[in-house]
Parts: C-alpha cells; sequence; structure tokens
C-alpha cells in the first residue's frame, strides 16, 4: 500500500513539475558562430520571459543548448544526444544549411521536429515531415529585387556571384527567376571569396551596359567589389544580397556603401516602419529587450531564434504529442520576418513578403518604398 | 585594359609577399610558409594601433613594425632553433606549423571578422587610358618597387648583405669565416616578418584583413617568387606582376571562374619550359 502511494504521489509530482524539453543545436564556435551566439542570447532570453509568465499551459520549458562548432558531423552528434540522451520534445536549429541537411535524415529516423534557422532552399525542398525553417529562401530574396528593379524599368542585369555554395544558391535562383519578371541576364560573372580586386570582372560586366549589377556574396569581398565599383564610376545600380545586411559591410567599404539597395529583413529598418505595420509591434519590442538585456546591436539572426521559439510554443498550445503536425497547422503567425503560413507541403511558410528593400543612405540602412 | 591595372594592384600585394619569400631563402635556403601570416599580423597590428588605440599612422607604423621584427625573432629562435634535426624538409614543416598556429591565435585575438584599416593616402581615382587605378594600390606598387632596391643594394653591395648570402651558400664556412651563422638566421626572419608587416600594413585598406588571409596570399606569393626565380627580388617583383596581370587578364577573357586555375596553369608551363624561374640562376654543383 505505502508502495502504491509512493507511486502515485511521484506519478502526480512528475505531472505537476513536468517540463517541456526543448534542444537546441547551434553554432556558437567555428565560423557560423556570429550567427550562432545572437540565436542562443535570444532563445535564453525568450524562455526566461515564458517561464516567468508560468511556461507554455503550465509547463516550463527545459531549454538544453549544444554548440555544433558550425560542423555537420558535430550538428549529428548532438542531435542523437539531445534525441536519446536528453529525450527531447522538439529540436531548434542548427544555424546553418549544410548543418540543416546533415541531421534532416535523423529528424525523420527519430520522428523528432526540427525548426531549423538556416536559408537553403533544400532544407525543406524536398519535403520532409519533421523539417521546418524559419528563415527566409533565396528565391524570396531574389523576388524581392527583380520586382523593384522591374518595377524601376532596369531590366538588363549583370551578375557577379561567389564561387561557395551561397553564391551558387543564389545565382541558380537568380537565373530561374528571371523570366518570371521580364528581366534580361546580360553577363554572369564569378568571383572567389579570396579576390582582392575585382575591376576586371567590373570592367568586363560594364561593357555589357547593363541597368543593374547584382553580386551575390558575403564577407569582405562584396565591400572590395563595392569601392571597385565606384572607383570605375560604373553607370548602373549596385544590388547587394541579404548576405551583407549587417553593419559590419558598411564599416569595411565605408562611402562606397552607400547607393547600394539590398533585400533585407525588416529588423535592421524596423524604426522606419509605418506606424500601422504589423511586424513593428513585434520587432521594437523585441530589439528593446535583447539590446538592453545583452548591451550589443540585435541582429537579424536572433530574429530567426524569436520566430522559432515562437512556433515552438504555438504548436505545444494546440496540445497532443504530435508537433510536426501542430506546426503544419499554424497559419498567419506574424514573426519577426514576416507571417508564416505553414501547410502539409510548406514547412517554410514564408512568402517574398520576407523581405523588404533597403538602401545604404549617408552610411545608414534606408527603406524603400 | 583595366585587366591590366587590376592585374598590377593585386600582383603588387603577390610581389611583396614574394619577396620576403626570398629573404629566408636568400640566407637559409628555406621556404617560410608563415610568410602569408607574417601579412595578416602586420595589417591587424596596424588595425589594431590605428583604430582601436587611435595613434596617429606614424607611431601605429613604428609599433607594427617594431612587434612584428621580435615576432620574427621569437619565431626563429623558439622555434625553429630547438627542432633536433635541422634538415629543410623539417624547418620547412615547423614554418607550416607555426603558419597555423599564428592563424588560430590572429583568430583569437582579433576575432573572425575582416577588420577594415583606414586609408594613408586620400582614396583617389586615378584615370589611366582604358580604365583607372586607386591611389592605394599606386602607394602599394612605389613600396614594392622601393623594397626590391633596397633590398637588392643591401645584398649586393654591404658587407651584412654579402653575409646573408655566404650563409645560404655554405654555412659552415661561413663560419669558418667569422660570420655568425645564427645571428644572420635570426635576422633573415626578423626582417622577413618586418616585410610581411610592410606588406600587410600597406594593402589592409584596400583588401581588408582577415584571418584566414594568410593561406591565399601565402600562395600565391609563393607562386610568385617561383615563377620569378627563387632567391632573386628582381624576380620576385616580376612574377609577382606576372601573375596578378596573368590573373586579371583571364578573369576578363574568360568565365571568371577560371582566372585562378589559369593563372597556375600558366605557372606550371613556365616552370617546365625553366625550372630556375624567369630571373633564376642556374646553379653550379661541383660533383
Amino acid at each position: 500500500m505505502k508502495k502504491f502511494f509512493t507511486i502515485a504521489f511521484l506519478l502526480c509530482a512528475s505531472y505537476l513539475f513536468a517540463e517541456i524539453k526543448v534542444g537546441a543545436l547551434l553554432a556558437l564556435t567555428g565560423p557560423a558562430s556570429i550567427l550562432g551566439l545572437p540565436e542562443k542570447q535570444t532563445l535564453e532570453m525568450m524562455v526566461e520571459e515564458i517561464n516567468k509568465n508560468g511556461g507554455i499551459n503550465g509547463h516550463k520549458i527545459n531549454l538544453i543548448v549544444y554548440d555544433t562548432q558550425s560542423i555537420d558531423d558535430e550538428a549529428r552528434k548532438k542531435f542523437i544526444r539531445l534525441v536519446q540522451k536528453d529525450e527531447v520534445k522538439i529540436v531548434l536549429g542548427p544555424t546553418t544549411s549544410g548543418e540543416s541537411l546533415a541531421i534532416k535524415d535523423l529528424a525523420l529516423q527519430y520522428k523528432i521536429p526540427v525548426i531549423s534557422m538556416a536559408s537553403s532552399d533544400r532544407i525543406v525542398n524536398p519535403i520532409n515531415k519533421y523539417v521546418f525553417k524559419v528563415a527566409p529562401s533565396d528565391d524570396h530574396a531574389v523576388q524581392t529585387i527583380y520586382s523593384y528593379l522591374s518595377a524601376n524599368k532596369k531590366v538588363k542585369v549583370a551578375l557577379l556571384t561567389v564561387q561557395n555554395g551561397y553564391g551558387d544558391s543564389g545565382r541558380a535562383s537568380l537565373l530561374k527567376e528571371a523570366k518570371n519578371f521580364g528581366i534580361e541576364i546580360v553577363a554572369d560573372e564569378k568571383y572567389l571569396d579570396t579576390d582582392k580586386d575585382m575591376t576586371s570582372h567590373l570592367s568586363k560586366i560594364a561593357a555589357k551596359k547593363p541597368d543593374a549589377v547584382i553580386c551575390w556574396g558575403v564577407g569582405p569581398a562584396p565591400a572590395i567589389i563595392a569601392k571597385n565599383f565606384m572607383q570605375l564610376k560604373l553607370n548602373a545600380q549596385l544590388v547587394m544580397s541579404h548576405g551583407v545586411a549587417s553593419a559590419k559591410f558598411i564599416e569595411l567599404a565605408k562611402d562606397a556603401a552607400n547607393g547600394i539597395i539590398l533585400p533585407a529583413g525588416r529588423m535592421i529598418v524596423a524604426d522606419q516602419l509605418p506606424a500601422n505595420d504589423k511586424y513593428k509591434a513585434i520587432l521594437l519590442p523585441y530589439i528593446k529587450d535583447y539590446e538592453g538585456r545583452y548591451k550589443t546591436p540585435v541582429s537579424t539572426f536572433g530574429g530567426h531564434a524569436y520566430d522559432a521559439i515562437q512556433i515552438v510554443q504555438q504548436s505545444i498550445k494546440m496540445g497532443g504529442d504530435d508537433l510536426a503536425s501542430n506546426i503544419e497547422k499554424i497559419r498567419g503567425y506574424v514573426g519577426t520576418y514576416g507571417t508564416f503560413n505553414f501547410s502539409e507541403t510548406d514547412h517554410n511558410g514564408l512568402s517574398k513578403d520576407a523581405f523588404v528593400m533597403v538602401k545604404i543612405d549617408n552610411m545608414k540602412w534606408k527603406l524603400l518604398k | 585594359m583595366q585587366f591590366l591595372y587590376s592585374g598590377i594592384t593585386s600582383g603588387s600585394i603577390y610581389a611583396l609577399v614574394a619577396i620576403g619569400f626570398n629573404i629566408i631563402y636568400n640566407t637559409t635556403g628555406l621556404i617560410n610558409f608563415a610568410q602569408g601570416e607574417f601579412v595578416v599580423l602586420g595589417g591587424m597590428l596596424m588595425y589594431t594601433t590605428l583604430t582601436m588605440f587611435g595613434l596617429n599612422i606614424f607611431s601605429a607604423f613604428l609599433i607594427t613594425f617594431i612587434l612584428m621584427f621580435l615576432v620574427g625573432i621569437l619565431f626563429e629562435r623558439v622555434f625553429l632553433r630547438y627542432v633536433r634535426l635541422k634538415t629543410e624538409i623539417n624547418l620547412i614543416t615547423v614554418t607550416i606549423a607555426l603558419a597555423i598556429i599564428l592563424r588560430g591565435i590572429a583568430m583569437m585575438i582579433w576575432g573572425r571578422d575582416s577588420l577594415a584599416v583606414p586609408s594613408y593616402v586620400e582614396e583617389k581615382t586615378v584615370l589611366l587610358v582604358g580604365g583607372s587605378i586607386t591611389s592605394q594600390s599606386l602607394v602599394v606598387i612605389v613600396v614594392c618597387f622601393f623594397t626590391a632596391i633596397v633590398l637588392s643594394t643591401f645584398f649586393k653591395y654591404t658587407k651584412y648583405g654579402k653575409a646573408f648570402r655566404a650563409c645560404h651558400d655554405d654555412q659552415v664556412a661561413s663560419t669558418i669565416c667569422g660570420i655568425d651563422v645564427n645571428l644572420i638566421r635570426m635576422l633573415s626572419f626578423a626582417i622577413a616578418s618586418f616585410l610581411g608587416a610592410l606588406a600587410g600594413a600597406i594593402v589592409a585598406p584596400i583588401t581588408f584583413v582577415t584571418y584566414t588571409d594568410g593561406v591565399m596570399s601565402g600562395l600565391k606569393g609563393f607562386s610568385a617568387a617561383i615563377l620569378g626565380g627563387l632567391g632573386s627580388f628582381w624576380g620576385g617583383l616580376f612574377g609577382g606582376f606576372l601573375l596578378g596581370v596573368i590573373e586579371g587578364f583571364f578573369a576578363f577573357i574568360l568565365p571568371s571562374g577560371f582566372k585562378d586555375a589559369f593563372a597556375f596553369i600558366i605557372l606550371l608551363l613556365i616552370l617546365f619550359v625553366k625550372p630556375s624561374g624567369l630571373f633564376g640562376k642556374k646553379k653550379a654543383v661541383r660533383v
């Protein structure tokens, strides 16, 4: 009898104090650490807030974060550890596309939903019942650029893309989407991340007399391109990818950055959004909380973590154990990047509405209408 | 024509690295694979002194050079000197290991981001026939030639320069003649490291500086040195410019993705025809 009471007591206790275990695989060290750190900080801040407000349906969240070191294989190992040892219900991350693709099969094998914060379209295409992503795809960025260019009658476009995964995927979608927007590609050049002077590439492009030059790259090379572009006084609009939407780019390119347009998440221009904008109401408090707590400028990557944890919260609130099916039912969630409409065939849920066009003006971001 | 100016700009960077390779080769017969890392450290120290501590340009250069001179001395004294079996292959392997260590240290101190060093001259575009070049690139080119002139004069005509060359030819004989071979070896690393710092400091405003830069600039500089003929400063200079111009040319006429491949194919072809490099001396070895 005594035994029975003990068991009953433990059962009740375990129900009352039950936690929801949420795993996170983030690149806290390695090349992608500039992305991983704001993600971790955002998750910790959000989880603390959710728990302070009584948790989800009365259950506290127990966040377990592992560092993937930006290494694909490490992400696999840590995923298995999260699932088998920590017995988490859902996994947030990984940070990078490579890591996300590396654990895609494991998610299906262990039937654990994964909400990736990386951008590659291949994470959700072909679709895997358990894999979702909250970062917009290159296609969305390209559609935003092209619709801006065609609206401004700049239809002759030259491409200058970096020769790596980021550039190749951008180039593929730039080429694919061109005809949908009546854009004519007049030059298709590539560069290496290690190139120190791009005036050869640019003068070759200049000979084709494009209306706009789209450069798809990250790191220091786009800043060198911006400087070379200014040096050659090219008579075209320079467009960059969302990969340079950070203060670092302006710091490197200095006044050569002025006049460049690019697609970016609303986060960097949150204060310029019209007062009735539905995203402004979400972004401003988040930015205030984050910057107040960590004393560093907010990053759009933290926004992915914000969206991911909100989606987790919504899916748990729906009840039941099948979180993956719950996420597929989320419609109209307004996040930091856009409105998410998930479905059985769309595990990203975003549209080109995730990006706005911004211009760098006087070394500041300016929202283009 | 722009490809020519573009090539000269990147070529002058390769040339400066190539000259650094030559100094060490000229005295020790070694290839110092950490030369690219010296360049990176030079750029990063300039960033630290100029941007972080806000010193003026003169003292920033001075501090960078002194520190890098010391790094060169430490490099030789601490690491190369204590290698038990001083065969060339062992010592060269040590330089590769040191390159990796320096890269790691640079990453820990300065982080993974690219750093921007402010320009030392007013940023202007100089219009030339069929293209343009920036004032910063001109500075690099001038420094390049200046260094080559100073070094070749030093090595040819001064007492110490001759001692350096004697060490390369025969260390035992040099010791017998009263040359302090140990000191000369140490100095050659110090000068190479100083030159790396010079290269890093003056190219940093153009290319920015990232901790991984040393790999590629080391490789390109090494190719330039081989192309021009190891041991010859003018060869290194010319090799650097030639490599840069070939790259620029191929970026211009072919899909630009192939440019590196073609530049290295040309390099191979030249080496097939003239293995000692364009300016290399043939060495007669008595058997």
